[in-house]
């Protein structure tokens, strides 16, 4: 599983990094995403990488 | 293609139930999820109750937000226009690129990391009024003990507005809110408070700081050479309003709905690990913002099988969606272990609440600290006699007697 981040399309609700901090930050600047794992491992947190891309409000993230 | 029925039906539709959607959501979304409705305005326009139409509605481009059009579906006789055209749009009424611009301007200012830095401070003005409400008169109105003042206190100092003036900004703000006030009322309220703003953010630019929201936009603003008044105004405006008036109804039928389902509540004092759960729970069953979530199409578009033609308004009835069994098992159940996280209660798409992990921080703190310092906190009235604000675009509680 790949975590594929569209910063244009993020709109900084910070749902991601509610869901998980271990795979999602958010820019200081503009609140934007930031993948801090990109490769999540492991049941649960794949399981919270397919809830945060189903939660994104602004469609930013996809699986790949 | 579906056909769509013809209906007679008119938004708004009452609760029956204070802790329940509109009985009529249901049978709309049985009969014909999408369909034609009437609006105050004299407006038609379609409503629809599915939560996957709704998310898809919201996330398309092809729906718009702004206010400034007139196929913009309004759900007041007769909404509060300014005069001139002096004030600009806030976040809400504004569609990309204009509103992707602004949003990114300010969004830095609400992530996860920033709320989280305001905690210790929030504590603080919890703990101040919980003191003041255990030293005080029983039985006590919680709406103007905590829920209010907490979120108003906090929306004020991120932002730099005076809480002193908090009397006349929470009555304007109650003002535009209500179904109840004639238009002129809710249009003189608008027009003060805007002068009010106008006046604040006109001093804060002779003496701009770093210490709140207002002063590092207009430093901001100065850096990049877009020095904008007009912009700053309007969002003072919105998040101010916005700041407190929602979660302060959150906290007082959060507070009735946890102690009327005494087993839930007993899972969050046994583990306050739980009570960011029950917050999305609670925010879910009421969906207290439900106009927030309608637009108008600028072209022509299928949503649930129904076109949906360019210009025709489309008002997403969130709180239909959140209780769509489609969405939710037994969406009328309060269960804080449900673990969904994929309702509208704050919207969906490019216009997501700003302030959500505010509101969601607010609201830790507030059941947290209110549940185990007041361990007795019962409510003094029957709970049929509570006045909620069925009158009001923001549902909530008008107040909440309580005693231990």
């Amino acid at each position: 599983m790949k975590i594929i981040a569209d910063t244009g399309k993020c709109v900084g609700a910070g749902q991601c990094v509610l869901t998980d901090p271990d795979l999602f930050d958010q820019s200081e600047d503009d609140g934007t995403v930031l993948v801090l794992n990109a490769e999540p491992e492991g049941e649960e947190a794949e399981e919270n990488a397919r809830t945060a891309v189903h939660i994104c409000p602004g469609q930013a993230l996809s699986l790949a | 293609m579906t056909d769509v029925e013809e209906t007679t039906a008119t938004l708004p539709m009452a609760r029956k139930c204070p802790f329940s959607p509109p009985p009529e959501y249901e049978t709309l979304r049985e009969k014909s999820p999408v369909s034609r409705v009437g609006l105050p305005s004299g407006q038609t326009a379609w409503a629809l109750t599915r939560l996957e139409d709704i998310r898809e509605m919201l996330s398309s481009p092809h729906f718009s937000s702004d206010r400034r059009n007139p196929s913009f579906p309004m759900l007041v006789a007769r909404p509060v226009r300014p005069e001139d055209d002096s004030f600009r749009p806030s976040l809400i009424g504004m569609d990309p690129p204009e509103h992707s611009q602004a949003r990114r301007d300010v969004v830095g200012e609400f992530t996860v990391k920033r709320m989280k830095a305001l905690q210790p401070r929030i504590q603080q003005i919890v703990d101040d009024h919980i003191d003041a409400l255990l030293a005080g008169p029983r039985p006590a109105d919680l709406v103007q003990a905590l829920s209010l003042p907490v979120p108003s206190l906090v929306i004020c100092e991120l932002l730099g507005v005076p809480y002193s003036d908090h009397d006349f900004f929470q009555a304007c703000s109650s003002k535009m809110l209500s179904r109840e006030v004639s238009p002129e009322e809710r249009q003189t309220a608008f027009e003060s408070l805007r002068n009010y703003l106008d006046e604040l953010v006109t001093k804060k630019e002779a003496d701009a700081t770093e210490d709140d929201l207002l002063g590092r936009q207009i430093l901001k603003q100065r850096e990049t050479g877009e020095a904008d008044h007009a912009e700053l105004v309007s969002l003072a405006f919105l998040l101010l309003i916005a700041g407190h008036e929602t979660t302060a109804n959150m906290i007082s039928l959060g507070t009735v709905t946890l102690l009327e389902n005494p087993d839930q509540l007993a899972k969050i004092k046994a583990d306050p690990g739980k009570t960011l759960a029950a917050i999305e729970e609670l925010l879910r069953v009421f969906t207290i913002a439900e106009t927030a979530t309608s637009r108008f199409a600028t072209a022509d578009v299928e949503i649930g099988g129904t076109l949906i033609r360019a210009g025709e308004g489309v008002v997403g009835l969130s709180n239909a969606g959140n209780h769509d069994p489609d969405g939710f098992e037994n969406p009328d159940t309060f269960d804080i272990e449900r673990g969904a996280r994929h309702h509208v209660a704050f919207g969906f798409g490019v216009h997501q609440c700003l302030g959500q992990n505010l509101a969601r921080l607010e609201l830790q703190i507030v059941f947290d600290t209110l549940f185990r310092r007041v361990p007795g906190l019962r409510i003094a009235v029957p709970v049929d006699e509570l006045p909620f604000k069925h009158d009001s675009t923001i549902y909530g509680l008008h107040a909440l007697p309580v005693t231990w």
